[in-house]
């Protein structure tokens, strides 16, 4: 084709360059995405149930252990002389519901560092020598935020009451104890296993109580709705009165307060302390219940929590016209609200915080067999559930549950504490679940607890004490 | 002392594939015959070492002594396919030939441990067929150098791709619910990877007789009718692929924006249009959007994908440590994600821009030719390859709704190799073409 036709378009060049830069800045996005994908979701993929790849890895890797914040092992593979291979809990069932288990499925942490005790990162030269043996290389030791004085203190405190103990550090989101109760020893997991299935579901002795245990909050709660009466009215907050003769009656209905004592001429924080129903449940009548609702989702009702651990969603089912029994109700924590024992805890140590809430977590770093960090994970900012000032008044009102309320298990001279107790009703002719929910020093938040006994009754005495045991030998311990 | 030879290696095999991709970069920045001809031998040693040492973690995995012969043959054929390009063709873009090698080496490597562990003859096939294709399509630099009444016929483009189309729409196998391929004997072909070659020299030929408004209805009626017959037989990818090509070639033969954004309108409008109609689209979509709710039926497929990618990590897991064979489809469409998975994500991003690197070569190409018929195809053929690789990629990793169309040069499969070979040898004809005249008037 020695006659061609000129080209007489000079842009169709410009043009050419146009598109091939669109493809370029597409190609970009897509390799973008690619890395984001590695860095950020992979993780949560590797450790989906579905992905069969982790089970291959242990052919080749003897699954780490798991160890406590100060490097004592909470779980260690055994290998017996034959090469057979078993999971040892030394501190038996102490860590249950937390460590978890790796057998009959995986677990607590045996779940959540499933990928990183099943990698190696020994150095080249050890892993060449293991070769030559023919041995498999050590996995990863996984160093959790977990104290085990702390577990034991709450372990022993809880005794044998069903329930559920955590605490946690508020500035960093550090988990420093969790104990669910009933428990079993997992050494025994498979011995176990036929009773474990097939016991009672009251019982529930596979369920972590402390993240997937759902209660009606109870007076706990009281902290949302002044939180609203706060946010409602932030200068004069307190300004609400209330007398109680014992019981409230609005129209046919009545609210009773715990054993219907009297609380007589109530403001808003004695109302707080005393854990006045019938002065909160008046209260409810007067606020926003739109805003109250927006309040909720806020402070993650109805959300997914920022936790890796599996849990159980808390409800809150208010709207913004409900009828006034409803409001009654929910506005001392009973009705329809459900909430979970690390929620409560989150809320708690967002107040702790000056508001923000750190997402709760349970591994600190990862290492490899000889301790050498591989990976180390910083404490994470949730975000702000309330202002710094909200958090302020909040305390000041859980200061007075202590000082002069239903929490006096928690005064002390070494520290001054701030909580909330709860009794939650939750069956007619059962004993109320005793809730307590609180953090200390109040002016300098080092460790944030919340307590759950079921049918334990009342909060301050049966709750409150748990805490005074978990802050007792963490501050005084330390 | 195996899994010490594999990991050694496998880091080995990324170094060199990185180094590899470096140089297919550095190669434009250069101005010297002479620098470029020494960046390209340093790919072909690169390359050479990536498949010496796979096939020595091949052989020590399966301990099969075929595997030492089947290398042998396969090395013989890189020797002569990279050298007797050169022998024919003076002139040949060094840099096309050793991007088809590399990508078919990836693809070797892959299929061969893939059929290890199937027990299936993939791998074989494919090189029968790459051979095959290899010495047969070679002597399309030479058509083009001498044949040029190709702008002349059009129709012959045109309406032969059409009647293609639609005997596989009216007799075609169905496989994983798309119309793809007619079936001889036991020979299946699939003709929609010829016919988007055939398109891209209609439109060329097309808008080469003129671009009046009048040529330019005409040949988007035919262009849609095209696009129209695919989304019929229910191949998604390929009407994309159609699509798109066939926008950016109007917009590139007439400079005309306005023409670029209607089609992208229409474009835009016919995908929402289609994800309400037709029910096979609308799980496409929802697959895509969140797998993770139907992990074990429509979610399946990228979710083995994802798995295969995300464990393997930015290292991957090595050649046989990993679980490929999971993900279904993983020797046709799927393959990236095997390489990802066992070769490393670095590896993978590096196959992502050596398949960026061959359409930049292909634009170049397209900017230099100064007939409007030759720029064109070429440039239409770079948009065919391109729009298939971010398809297929895009696909496997989530990053667009899977299509089902597969990776050129590395996926398994007769069709798509020889119609990539097609390709990819008119575009180094027209190279060569633009050369040998160069060349004619420096003397």
């Amino acid at each position: 084709m020695k006659n061609k036709r000129k080209d007489t378009k000079s842009g169709s060049n410009n043009n050419i360059l146009f598109v091939t830069y669109l493809i370029g800045a597409v190609f970009l996005l897509l390799v973008l995405y690619f890395v984001w994908f590695m860095q950020a979701e992979s993780e949560d993929v590797i450790n989906n149930p579905y992905n069969g790849r982790l089970a291959q890895l242990s052919e080749r890797v003897v699954r780490g252990d798991i160890l406590s914040n100060d490097g004592r092992i909470l779980a260690e593979t055994v290998q017996g002389e034959d090469g057979s291979e078993t999971r040892s809990y030394p501190y038996g069932s102490l860590f249950c519901h937390v460590v978890g288990w790796s057998t009959r499925g995986k677990t607590g942490l045996e779940s959540l560092a499933d990928f990183y005790l099943l990698s190696s990162h020994i150095n080249l030269g050890e892993k060449i020598i293991q070769e030559i043996m023919d041995e498999k290389n050590p996995g990863d030791h996984v160093v959790t935020t977990l104290d085990i004085e702390l577990q034991q203190a709450a372990y022993d405190a809880l005794g044998d009451r069903r329930g559920a103990v955590i605490a946690m550090e508020p500035s960093t989101g550090k988990i420093l104890a969790m104990v669910s109760k009933p428990d079993f020893d997992p050494n025994q997991i498979n011995a176990l296993w036929d009773s474990l299935v097939s016991g009672s579901s009251e019982e529930g002795l596979l369920l972590n109580r402390a993240t997937q245990g759902l209660y009606p909050p109870g007076s706990t709660f009281k902290i949302v709705t002044a939180l609203e009466q706060i946010r409602e009215h932030p200068d004069d907050y307190n300004a609400y009165e209330f007398d109680c003769t014992g019981v409230y009656q609005n129209g046919d209905y009545s609210i009773r307060c715990y054993h219907s004592s009297a609380h007589g001429h109530q403001d808003l924080t004695m109302a707080f302390a005393n854990s006045c129903n019938g002065a909160f449940a008046n209260l409810g009548l007067y606020l926003d219940h739109g805003r109250m609702e927006e309040l909720a989702d806020q402070l993650l009702f109805n959300q997914e929590l920022p936790l890796s651990l599996p849990y159980s969603k808390s409800s809150y089912t208010m709207g913004s016209e409900p009828g006034i029994w409803e409001v009654l109700q929910t506005s001392i924590g009973q009705g329809s609200t459900q909430m979970s024992p690390i929620h409560n805890l989150m809320i708690t140590s967002a107040i702790a915080n000056g508001g923000v809430l750190m997402k709760p977590y349970l591994i600190d770093c990862v290492t490899n067999a000889k301790g050498e960090e591989a990976e180390r994970f910083s404490p994470e900012e949730y975000g702000s559930l309330m202002t710094a000032e909200e958090a302020h008044k909040l305390t000041a009102m859980m200061e007075a549950v202590v000082n002069e309320g239903t929490a006096s298990a928690l005064q002390t001279d070494a520290y001054q504490a701030a909580g909330k107790t709860g009794s939650a009703e939750f069956e007619t002719g059962k004993e109320s679940h005793a809730w307590f929910t609180g953090f200390a020093p109040a002016d300098n938040p080092q460790i944030a607890v919340t307590v759950i006994v079921e049918e334990g009754g009342s909060g301050g005495r049966e709750a409150a004490p748990i805490a005074r045991a978990v802050m007792d030998a963490y501050l005084n311990g330390q | 002392m195996t899994n010490l030879i594999i990991d050694v290696s496998k880091y080995l095999i990324i170094l060199l594939m990185a180094c590899y991709t470096y140089f297919n970069f550095r190669f434009f920045s250069y101005k010297e015959p002479e620098e470029k001809k020494a960046v390209c031998g340093r790919q072909n040693q690169a390359m050479f070492l990536i498949h010496l040492l796979a096939f020595l973690v091949i052989y020590l995995k399966t301990e099969k002594p075929e595997m030492i012969a089947f290398y042998l043959v396969q090395a013989a054929f890189f020797i002569c396919y990279i050298w007797g390009f050169r022998l024919l063709y003076r002139n040949v873009s060094r840099l096309l030939v050793n991007n088809t090698a590399m990508l078919l080496c990836v693809g070797f490597i892959m299929l061969t441990r893939l059929s290890a562990e199937k027990d299936r003859a993939w791998a074989v096939r494919q090189f029968i067929f790459v051979v095959a294709a290899a010495v047969l399509t070679w002597i399309i630099p030479y058509v083009i150098d001498r044949v040029w009444q190709l702008a002349k016929v059009p129709w012959l483009y045109g309406l032969g791709g059409l009647i293609l189309l639609a005997a596989v729409w009216i007799g075609g196998n169905t496989s994983y619910g798309a119309q793809l391929s007619l079936a001889f004997g036991d020979i299946s072909f699939q003709p929609s990877e010829f016919v988007k070659i055939s398109f891209v020299f209609f439109v060329a030929a097309m808008f080469y007789q003129s671009v009046s408004f009048r040529n330019v209805c005409l040949t988007t009626a035919v262009a849609a009718a095209h696009v129209l017959v695919l989304v019929a037989s229910r191949d998604l990818g390929g009407a994309l692929i159609f699509f798109a090509t066939y926008i950016f070639m109007l917009f590139v033969a007439t400079s005309n924006w306005l023409y670029l954004g209607a089609g992208v309108l229409c474009g835009s409008a016919a995908s929402v249009l289609a994800c309400r109609l037709f029910s096979h689209v609308r799980v496409r979509v929802e697959a895509w959007l969140n797998p993770w709710a139907d992990i074990d039926n429509r979610g399946y497929q990228i979710t083995q994908s994802l798995f295969a990618i995300g464990t393997g990590g930015w290292f991957g897991l090595g050649l046989f440590q990993g679980m490929p064979g999971n993900i279904p489809v993983v020797e046709k469409d799927f393959i990236f994600a095997a390489i990802s998975e066992e070769m490393g994500g670095i590896f993978a991003v590096c196959v992502v821009l050596i398949c960026l690197g061959c359409f930049i070569q292909f634009m170049m190409i397209a900017g230099k030719m100064q007939a409007a018929f030759y720029k064109l195809i070429a440039f239409g053929l770079g948009m065919v390859y391109i729009v298939q690789v971010l398809l297929n990629i895009g696909g496997v990793t989530k990053f667009i709704p899977s299509t089902g169309v597969t990776l050129p040069f590395v996926s398994y499969g007769g069709s798509s190799i020889f119609s990539t070979f097609i390709l990819f040898n008119v575009v180094q004809g027209l190279y060569i073409l633009k050369r040998n005249e160069e060349e004619e008037h420096e003397k």
